[in-house]
């Protein structure tokens, strides 16, 4: 097996006397994708935060192997470095589409930002670019000069995975990319994201509180509750047969939701 | 034929001279003295002084004479003045806690020790206009109480409560100087007494509408009014050569203490917390609202969640300015001609561009049609 | 050229010198690091924020004794607040004031730089409104100056995107970004894109003062200076397609004057200086008296 891409270990969050994080652990190896899910205030969503360093962490550490194979303490990086990897190696889909695209910019500007970011200069290549990975996104060629404003929440969504995956990264993190969407539009965009990570051999760590989405792209989960880790495993062992009780109730709801 | 516009220098001029015939109006009513001002206008005054940054009755009143009136425009007036006066370095921390107070009252305990005292206030008063006033009237002198036992002491309400733990006390003397934006440029984030100058100095009017806007739910801060104090303090400062501390005279200051609930964190138990308010003279509007802003300007240090425009210090200080705020909102008269006519020239292009780009084929021309 | 009294009970330009030692030390700097904005205290002048405070201290600090000050506003000597700048340093300064470019050491501009070529030793010092060339892409202070230390520009560029996309070039016109030694993006102030190449190897020294944000920026003599821009759209300047009609020159940036209110139009110099000095030497235009 090959090293793992991203080390996380013992990481803790406190927001005054209430525990966010309590000791997080676990290892992504490269093409691998890890649910994470859970209750809301179970902890996911900062355990996200922390990862991608939004959130100071009051311990712990997050180990990430660089493309020069060498791992590194995130903490350790400079922020001219950090800021580097985190919008060239690795993207962050939002739940949020208005957090994570420039919603008065055009959907070429925004697929277009983190080439020019990293000093592409030439924008008959940039918009070409572009509107290739709007294409492999599914969304039409002659919306490339319309802003997010103008999209539907299942477009901005496409166009955020756009705009992360412009640079070629290999890890994404997904903080509940499908909530809030129509039942149909939910099942077309994972399918979309499916496609991808599964093309591009992309590591994801994707945060959802929908255990269905979990079982569809998910290899490994992690179930989280009250900031701790429950139970984790293989997808499909852990849904299919929980061990702990929290994570059978859980899988209980769905089935009778 | 085109001669290009001269003569800026004479209608500067003469402009200054029209304005300065307006400014003293008709002839035939007496001219107002300084000193009128300064006793019959003291809470514009007051405001000048405040916003100005300069503890000057007649300057201010002066500078309000000479601006017809125009608040932000006295307040440029002391303010630039105050630029070319030599800096001799800062008084020692006045003690509102040994104010003598004209007026004090706590909206959070019925009695205390000193009491209340109503003094000098508008509160109570019906807002009819008392046309007895056109003619010019004496006012009956006001009868003064006995003083209780306890006068003459008159314990800050935050003193009283931060006794017992329930408040959160004084941040401790750090012995750092005290930063000035008015000779440093502010870096962001800026800590709280460089907060607490800017929002001082800030325009009432912004101030104001900044403090309301957390009373309706853009960043809450469940204040009370612990209490407002009005009188005068003593000044002291201690020249470097005599190394103790010398009374330079007596301020009249209004000084505002809000108590807002706080839930506590992980380190700290529920407590009250403050937020505070102090300016030149009668300003009880302005202190309290600058006793909320503070508050809601600590979200962040408090661990609390920031979103509100009020919570937000580089939107509140970098906007609160009027001089900043007029200076820039009235430079648009200044001549754009060079601008203007670059922008011109592109939507002149642009339009011919997009005509191009829609003139249909085998359209007929337009002097065909004519 | 005059030379008043200076105006009694004011320093010599109006700052005392300690304030005027502080805005030196900002200027080294700021020399020092082309195009890095250096926070300086910027002081309460005696004419409003927006109106030049910022390139009035800058003027302060540097103007000597045996300076001769030329001041212009939309490239003309005679708008009034040109004349109220130059007024100012008449009365706190009584230094000698022109309105020749070539005699000046020190000029004051507000949107232009002057067609006449700068030479060594001349100083010219821009009044900024907003010296963040980031502002309107990013209103946080704090994520700026990030930004601007980590030279991550791809927010401007991703601005010059959009305006091709939309427009099929920039419709930037003026304030147009300029990266300076290589190094800092930088707010040129609202001159028009039309000056941009001046700035660049230029022999003078540029000094930018932005008094209301209290900022100071500069650009040593002799520094490049280029203009932000795509490979395939490269940085242009704006061309007018017909000479001054006054006197005749061509390549200057023009004033479009309106005649009548039947469309009635002409173009002449902005730069008065340069219009009326080629007259002088006989130059004409077509509308030239």
């Amino acid at each position: 097996m090959s090293a793992p891409l991203l080390q996380v270990q013992g990481l803790t969050k406190r927001y005054g006397p209430r525990l966010a994080c309590d000791g997080v652990g676990f290892a992504l190896h490269p093409g691998e994708v890890l649910a994470v899910v859970g209750e809301s205030g179970s902890g996911k969503s900062t355990l996200l935060g922390l990862i991608a360093g939004e959130v100071a962490a009051d311990a712990g550490s997050v180990t990430y192997r660089m493309r020069d194979g060498v791992p590194r303490d995130l903490a350790a990086l400079g922020p001219a470095e950090r800021r580097a990897l985190m919008r060239t190696d690795w993207g962050f889909v939002r739940q949020d589409a208005a957090q994570g695209l420039r919603m008065a910019v055009s959907a070429g500007g925004n697929v277009g930002e983190r080439l020019m970011g990293i000093g592409e200069r030439h924008y008959g290549r940039i918009r070409a670019t572009a509107l290739d990975w709007l294409a492999r996104v599914e969304i039409a060629a002659d919306r490339v000069d319309d802003p997010p404003t103008r999209f539907s929440g299942g477009m901005r969504q496409r166009l955020q995975i756009a705009r992360n995956l412009v640079t070629g990264p290999r890890l994404v993190l997904m903080d509940e990319p499908t909530s809030g969407l129509d039942v149909s539009v939910q099942a077309r965009l994972l399918d979309t994201i499916r496609g991808l990570v599964a093309e591009l051999g992309l590591a994801v760590i994707i945060v959802t509180h929908d255990l269905a989405v979990a079982r569809l792209l998910s290899h490994r989960i992690l179930v989280m509750r009250g900031g701790r880790v429950i139970e984790t495993g293989l997808t499909d062992q852990v849904l299919d047969d929980p061990q702990a009780p929290y994570t059978q109730l859980l899988v209980a709801s769905v089935l009778a939701a | 034929m085109y001669v290009a516009a001269k003569g800026g220098e004479a209608a500067i001029d003469n402009a200054h001279r029209l304005l300065a015939e307006i400014r003293r109006g008709d002839p035939v009513v007496p001219e107002l003295s300084v000193a009128q001002i300064r006793e019959q206008m003291s809470l514009l005054v007051d405001r000048v002084m405040t916003e100005g940054s300069l503890h000057d009755p007649d300057l201010a009143a002066l500078a309000l004479k000479q601006a017809r009136g125009d608040v932000v425009e006295a307040v440029f007036l002391v303010r630039a003045y105050r630029t070319t006066l030599p800096h001799f370095g800062a008084s020692e921390p006045v003690d509102t806690g040994a104010m003598t107070v004209s007026r004090r009252v706590s909206a959070t305990f019925k009695d205390l020790p000193g009491g209340q005292v109503l003094g000098p206030t508008f509160d109570y008063t019906h807002r009819l206009v008392d046309f007895a006033l056109t003619e010019g009237s004496i006012p009956e002198p006001a009868e003064e109480a006995e003083p209780g036992p306890d006068a003459g002491h008159c314990p800050r309400v935050t003193d009283i409560l931060g006794q017992a733990g329930l408040l959160e006390p004084s941040p401790p003397e750090a012995g750092a100087p005290v930063g000035d934006l008015t000779r440093e440029p502010v870096d962001y984030p800026a800590d709280r007494a460089v907060r607490l100058q800017a929002l001082a100095r800030g325009d009432e009017g912004f101030v104001l509408a900044l403090g309301y806007s957390t009373q309706r739910g853009y960043g809450r801060t469940h204040p009370f009014v612990g209490e407002i104090r009005f009188g005068t303090v003593a000044l002291e400062f201690v020249p470097e050569e005599l190394g103790f501390p010398v009374p330079l005279g007596e301020v009249p200051l209004t000084e505002c203490q809000m108590l807002n609930q706080f839930r506590g964190s992980g380190e700290v138990p529920p407590q009250f917390t403050r937020g505070y308010g102090l300016v030149f003279g009668q300003g009880e509007r302005k202190a309290m609202a600058m006793a909320l802003v503070d508050r809601s300007l600590r979200a962040a240090e408090l661990g609390e969640a920031v979103g509100a425009p009020a919570q937000d210090q580089e939107f509140v200080l970098a906007h609160c300015d009027s001089l900043q705020a007029t200076g820039f909102v009235e430079h648009l008269k200044l001549p754009h001609y060079v601008d203007f006519q670059a922008e011109l020239e592109l939507v002149r292009r642009l339009r011919a561009e997009h005509e191009a780009a829609h003139a249909e084929p085998g359209e007929p021309l337009r002097e065909a049609a004519e | 050229m005059s030379a008043p009294l200076p105006e009694q009970g004011y320093n010599f330009a109006y700052l005392d010198e300690g304030t005027k030692r502080m805005i030196r030390r900002a200027i080294l700097k700021a020399i020092a690091i082309p195009g890095y904005q250096v926070p300086f205290a910027s002081r309460e002048m005696p004419m409003p924020y927006g109106w030049g405070t910022g390139g009035v201290q800058v003027t302060a600090a540097v103007l000597g004794r045996s300076d001769v000050l030329k001041v212009i506003d939309q490239g003309a000597d005679d708008t009034t607040n040109a004349v109220s700048i130059r007024r100012f340093f008449g009365r706190t300064a009584g230094v000698a004031t022109t309105t020749r470019t070539t005699e000046a050491t020190v000029i004051q501009t507000r949107h232009r730089i002057p067609e006449t070529p700068l030479r060594e030793g001349q100083i010219l010092v821009y009044q900024v409104p907003i010296p963040e060339p980031l502002r309107f892409l990013e209103p946080r202070e704090t994520e700026t100056r990030q930004l601007h230390a980590l030279a991550e520009y791809g927010l401007i560029h991703v601005k010059l995107y959009e305006d091709i996309a939309r427009h099929g070039h920039i419709a930037t016109t003026y304030a147009y970004p300029v990266e300076v030694a290589g190094r800092y993006v930088m707010d040129p102030s609202p001159t028009p894109k039309f000056d941009n190449p001046k700035m660049d190897d230029c022999p003078a020294l540029q000094l930018f003062g932005a008094g209301r944000e209290k900022r100071i920026y500069a650009v040593p003599p002799y520094t490049r200076v280029r203009s932000l821009d795509f490979e395939d759209h490269p940085f242009r300047v704006q061309r007018f397609d017909r000479p001054c009609a006054l006197c005749g020159a061509e390549g200057v940036y023009l004033d479009e004057v309106v005649l009548d209110d039947r469309g009635g139009r002409m173009f002449v110099c902005s730069d008065t200086d340069h219009c009326e000095g080629r007259r002088a030497e006989g130059f004409t235009g077509e509308q030239a008296a």
